[in-house]
């Protein structure tokens, strides 16, 4: 079982490695939406300082978006998705191994560019942590969550946005607790209660999502 | 082997079939002919557990597959319409993870004398042609090992040698003990076959 989802990963990302632009899209994506707002907004450091953690979660829930489309289309289209539904292992690993390969490979990068982004708002170097961390907690989540969207709009025509209007609503406690926890770091308060349930968010969704994942796929792959 | 009960299956409100019934035992082929849009790949697709028949059942050495799932998964190797290649991979690369992924772990020479015997040349699948794409598809069979064979439209796209090579590989098959159930609009003239007809659709 841990050997299919060990060559599950490992596929998925020689499949990353085989097309790095699809990976580098929505990176840039990232980069270039938060590096938009200092630009509307204009120099007005406080301001920005006030809104960084906002903007840059919001702008890594976008991305994560932008990417989860590709998580079972390919695999969908080519029929390696019936192959993985008739594996030897049980579905529900199966997906968890998709959505580590896809947070590997999405979520990842944007906990390591980050800091970068920050510094564009003039975020206090000491809260770098904070929004590293929060994003570290809590962008697997969001590829936990966006798998099962994934799943139920599979082979649909637009389901790209069908997928935005389902999953975006259920991102919001991770975007609440992810920007609150540098909010309240930045406040001079400890942000370990945020951070926290973070925490237990994760928890949560490891346990419940490859499940729901997994109904999903054999409802789509009907 | 492999039994199916009174398979009923509809699309839509569309009848596609009702009462197939069969019982296939160690050592059978079984064709399944018909016309387009007569449900053939519905059903392949119902007897390896991927679609749910509106009635009755099927049943693997006496059990319902429902509740087999993997256990069945890895008795079965199905092939589908779509080749189930990565167009980035080679065909070595796919032909490993297939096989890993059902559980299967075949030596390195093995996978590779595989593909060697079918000629499919080492480059990305992006790269091949669909009878290319197809015999990476069907290097699975040469080094399977598992007792049922589902293939949909095996023979699509495959030259006369292709289709020579696995007429023989299927008659390995059956020699062995295995079953084969496939499904073909011509009589790819297969030794021994029985036929299922479905009719000519809805």
């Amino acid at each position: 079982m841990l050997a299919v989802a060990r060559t599950l990963v490992h596929r998925d990302l020689l499949l990353a490695l085989r097309r790095r632009s699809d990976v580098a899209t929505a990176l840039l994506f990232f980069v270039i939406v938060a590096s938009l707002f200092p630009l509307g907004i204009g120099a007005e450091p406080n301001l920005l300082r006030a809104i960084a953690p906002g903007v840059i979660w919001v702008a890594a829930l976008l991305s994560s978006m932008l990417s989860l489309g590709r998580l079972f289309a390919a695999d969908y289209a080519d029929g390696t998705l019936e192959q993985m539904l008739l594996g030897a292992a049980p579905l529900g690993v199966v997906v968890t191994a998709k959505g580590l390969a896809h947070w590997l490979v999405s979520g990842l990068p944007l906990v390591a560019i980050a800091p970068l982004i920050a510094l564009q708002y003039d975020l206090a170097p000491g809260l770098y942590g904070v929004l590293a961390l929060s994003l570290l907690l809590g962008t697997p989540v969001l590829s936990l969550i966006g798998a099962i969207g994934a799943a139920l709009t599979l082979g649909l025509r637009g389901g790209g946005v069908l997928l935005a209007l389902l999953v975006l609503p259920l991102y919001v406690p991770v975007l609440i607790l992810g920007a609150g926890s540098v909010e309240m770091a930045a406040a001079g308060l400890e942000p370990d209660g945020q951070l926290l349930l973070l925490g237990a968010l994760l928890v949560l969704a490891a346990a419940f999502s490859p499940w729901a994942t997994a109904a999903a796929l054999r409802i789509t792959m009907e | 082997m492999l039994e199916a009960a009174e398979l009923e299956c509809e699309r839509g409100a569309r009848m596609l079939f009702r009462g197939v019934s069969f019982v296939l035992l160690a050592g059978e082929l079984l064709r399944v002919a018909g016309a387009n849009g007569s449900g053939k790949t519905s059903l392949l697709r119902i007897l390896c557990g991927l679609a749910w028949p509106s009635a009755g059942e099927v049943r693997w050495k006496g059990q319902p597959i429902d509740g087999l799932r993997e256990d069945y998964a890895r008795e079965l190797v199905y092939i589908g319409h779509a080749p189930a290649v990565k167009d980035d991979l080679t065909p070595r690369e796919n032909l490993e993870i297939s096989c890993r992924l059902a559980g299967q772990s075949t030596g390195m020479e093995a996978l590779a004398a595989a593909l060697e015997r079918l000629g499919v040349p080492e480059l990305p699948v992006r790269k091949l042609s669909q009878g290319q794409r197809r015999r990476a598809a069907l290097a699975r069979l040469l080094v399977s090992e598992t007792p049922l064979w589902l293939l949909d439209e095996p023979f699509a796209a495959l030259d006369a040698e292709g289709i020579s090579i696995l007429n023989g590989l299927m008659g390995k098959q059956v020699d062995r003990g295995g079953a084969v159930v496939y499904t073909t609009h011509q009589d790819a003239g297969v030794r021994n076959t029985r036929v299922l007809d479905l009719g000519a659709g809805a």
